[in-house]
């Protein structure tokens, strides 16, 4: 009953998530130089891009606004010698302290989409506009055909540490799509399995849709992507097949969303480094 | 052939007692005819059945000013992973300066790691990771008490490491 309801709000969906998120039909990705660091205080550089072709930067920048990097002590890390080009965008990080962190680009709001009288697609707020829920009432006709609300939360990010991997900053925030890391991102190995349990707003997230591409994929006539749903407590199991740096996708929709909205959605974005045994 | 594991082990549990055989370890450094030669970073260690790892020794540039010479320590990938990123670097009796190529001998370090360890199979690795090089994993694997019969145990590398030897020296 309920994935009946579910398919049918996806299906629905589909087209209109489709049109209203250019930037969603592609891959965004944060990308460190290294993963796994030693050292006192060591650099790494960070690729931030939207493209399909992982990890090549061949479409979008990705804007730099809104990532925010948590050192191993929770504190804020100072993004150094930030960049936009064409293509990509690229910062340094200067890691002073031992431990794992967290860089990552977190958003969530209310959308709307519908239909107006001339039967024009119509979308709040505008394109890469951030929603203000006090003009929700006044921005968006509430009897428009095709209505859509939604909660829409999405998160991208990567992990690097410097010495031993440290769990402080790998604490969900109970916000949006999130992963919680029975295996430490920063300790993956070719051919093991990793458990990964994925959260939405907090709680387990079943029926996660997820996808992990490896990088390199111009030099390979197949995406080779594994194809993963999370089980009812949220978990999933990936096996790197080999050493490489990984792309995972999930995505995940239901209709728990608190009001005006009738659809929560999460997205998620994650860079994996694997290392060979 | 549990049960003759367990006679032998009782026989050297005697026999190791009254002759303290020490456990040696010859690991060679090959020679490389490469354009740009750096020596190796090497980490050595010992692992129990459940990989938890005792560390017997590492050498890197610990001479390089700044302790710039850690940057590197991560390349031993397993190493790093099998307690070396867990270390406050340098550790007296540990660390070490890089190493040319030759022989080299271990047998104090390997004294010191292995008298706390309770009787088990372990298996000895050895790592060498090289700058504008390669790097090579070897293992050997041997149990406590030591067994005069299972010695040398041998294993060599095709790369970065050349032939590595488990002795008993008396």
């Amino acid at each position: 009953m309920n994935n009946l309801k579910t398919k049918i709000v996806l299906g629905a969906l589909v087209s209109l998530t489709a049109l209203s998120f250019p930037a969603d039909a592609h891959r965004a990705w944060l990308k460190p130089s290294a993963t796994v660091l030693s050292g006192d205080a060591p650099f790494i550089t960070v690729d931030a891009a939207i493209s399909n072709t992982l990890f090549h930067a061949d479409h979008h920048a990705m804007s730099l606004n809104g990532v925010e990097v948590t050192a191993p002590n929770g504190t804020s890390l100072e993004l150094l010698n930030s960049s936009s080009g064409k293509y990509r965008s690229v910062f340094d990080l200067e890691l002073t302290q031992q431990g794992t962190y967290r860089i990552a680009s977190a958003s969530a709001g209310l959308r709307a989409f519908w239909r107006d009288e001339e039967g024009n697609r119509k979308m709040w707020p505008g394109r890469g506009q951030q929603a203000n829920e006090s003009e929700f009432a006044t921005a968006v006709p509430q009897n428009a055909d095709e209505l859509r609300v939604m909660r829409s939360s999405r998160r991208i990010e990567s992990f690097a540490t410097v010495g031993a991997p440290t769990y402080e900053v790998l604490e969900p925030t109970g916000h949006g799509l999130e992963l919680a890391f029975h295996t430490h991102p920063n300790d993956l190995y070719a051919t093991e399995t990793a458990t990964f349990q994925f959260f939405i707003d907090g709680e387990p997230a079943a029926g996660v849709e997820v996808e992990v591409v490896r990088g390199g994929m111009r030099y390979r006539n197949s995406q080779e992507e594994i194809t993963l749903v999370s089980n009812a407590e949220g978990m999933v199991e990936v096996t790197w097949p080999e050493a490489g740096m990984y792309f995972m996708e999930a995505s995940y929709q239901d209709d728990q969303a608190a009001a005006p909205a009738t659809i929560r959605s999460g997205g998620y974005a994650g860079t994996f480094e694997v290392l060979p045994l | 052939m549990k049960y003759v594991n367990k006679f032998v082990w009782l026989a050297v549990l005697f026999a190791g007692s009254s002759s303290a055989a020490e456990l040696a370890l010859n690991v060679e450094i090959p020679r490389l005819n490469v354009a740009e030669y750096h020596k190796p970073y090497v980490g050595i260690w010992i692992e129990n059945s459940r990989r938890q790892a005792t560390q017997v020794a590492v050498w890197y540039d610990v001479e390089m000013a700044n302790q710039e010479g850690e940057e590197w320590l991560k390349d031993m990938r397993q190493w790093w992973r099998r307690g070396g990123r867990a270390l406050e670097l340098p550790v007296d009796g540990l660390s070490g300066a890089t190493r040319g190529p030759g022989v080299h001998q271990l047998q104090t370090e390997l004294t010191d790691a292995i008298k706390n360890l309770p009787e088990g199979e372990y298996t000895l690795r050895i790592e060498a990771a090289r700058e504008v090089g390669g790097r090579e994993l070897l293992s050997l694997t041997f149990s406590l008490p030591l067994e005069t019969n299972e010695f040398p145990i041998q294993a060599r590398g095709n790369s970065e490491l050349g032939l590595a030897t488990l002795n008993l020296s008396e």
